[in-house]
């Protein structure tokens, strides 16, 4: 599939999930139960994104020793529990990895 | 002045604050997609025509990973299925609308205008409200398509060894900082994080988001109910 090809299918899909809850679904459509599962949905998908990212290499192998990126995500996670804040995450957790590769 | 157009104006004064996670958000964005080896025309594109943060990453991550593009559609639908949720809440506000305000506040709604029109809908209750959404939504387009475009210069200009890619498991980390204090969501974050890392080279088609999400989910609809029946 071309890369144009690629992106309108996903421009598509994206589009459709929202239009769908706009112009096809209703509120009676979803009871509590469903509605509570879905908030779920973040801390399910996101972290299939964020762990592989870290713990393994661009070949997809563990890499676990003198990996800067587990203690600057932790770093980051603190950071972000205490703040609530996205901006300070992504800097603290940004500035603690450059710490590490360039000055320790 | 009239109340369409105050309408629009007070969206755009609402989501403004929201939209200072996305100025690094769209820059990492381009500078990303230009490293992997999207052209700028294509990264621009991309921003155009999905406008989602969240799937746009994923698009480029799974892209980079040599993941098939049914694979990629299919993960881009699996994180957006979180936008359902909102559906339940905002459609009663909109169903009144013509076909083409639907289309165009669909292509607009992302989560930081949906959060603050929310907000907005249920304090007021005028038949103009959905201006709300899309003077938020309008915000949020001219800031992602802006910071894209200084990302696809800058990228130019930014070293390999800064290891920017590690913005992105960042990026989706913040994005979770809410949860990470709530006990179901720890584990259910764990549980999707393992499966992942695990399954990163045994899963095939690269589908591991989708698996390590179905799982995760799963392991949600257990807990609650678990939580219920002991309450």
């Amino acid at each position: 599939m071309s890369n144009w090809l690629l992106i309108i299918y996903c421009g598509l899909i994206t589009f459709l999930t929202r239009f769908s809850m706009i112009a096809l679904l209703k509120r009676e459509m979803f009871n509590e139960r469903i509605r509570e599962i879905l908030s779920f949905v973040p801390s399910a998908i996101f972290p299939a994104i964020i762990f592989p990212a870290i713990f393994l290499d661009n070949s997809g192998d563990f890499q676990l020793e003198n990996n800067p990126k587990i203690m600057a995500a932790i770093i980051a996670m603190l950071i972000g529990i205490v703040s609530q804040n996205i901006i300070a995450t992504i800097i603290s957790g940004l500035a603690s990895y450059w710490f590490l590769i360039f000055v320790v | 002045m009239n109340n369409k157009f105050r309408v629009f104006l007070r969206g755009i004064f609402d989501v403004s604050p929201l939209m200072i996670p996305v100025v690094p958000f769209g820059l990492i964005f381009g500078v990303l997609s230009i490293d992997i080896g999207f052209s700028p025309i294509e990264t621009m594109g991309m921003s155009l025509i999905v406008f989602g943060g969240a799937s746009q990453i994923v698009l480029l991550q799974l892209f980079s990973g040599g993941a098939s593009s049914l694979v990629i559609i299919s993960s881009v639908g699996a994180v957006n299925s979180r936008h359902l949720l909102y559906g339940a809440v905002v459609s009663e506000h909109l169903s009144d609308l013509k076909l083409i305000w639907k289309i165009i506040i669909s292509y607009l709604l992302v989560d930081q205008a949906f959060a603050r029109s929310n907000e907005y809908f249920k304090k007021n209750n005028d038949k103009n409200k959905y201006f709300h959404l899309f003077g938020g939504g309008i915000t949020c387009w001219v800031i992602w398509q802006t910071t894209t475009f200084l990302g696809i210069v800058l990228g130019a200009f930014i070293p390999e060894k800064l290891g920017l890619s590690f913005a992105v498991p960042l990026t989706f980390l913040a994005l979770l900082v809410n949860d990470f204090r709530k006990f179901i969501n720890v584990i259910v974050i764990i549980i999707s994080g393992l499966v992942a890392t695990f399954g990163f080279n045994y899963v095939p088609y690269k589908a591991y988001v989708i698996v390590a999400g179905i799982i995760a989910l799963l392991t949600a609809a257990i807990l609650t109910k678990l939580v219920k029946t002991n309450e």
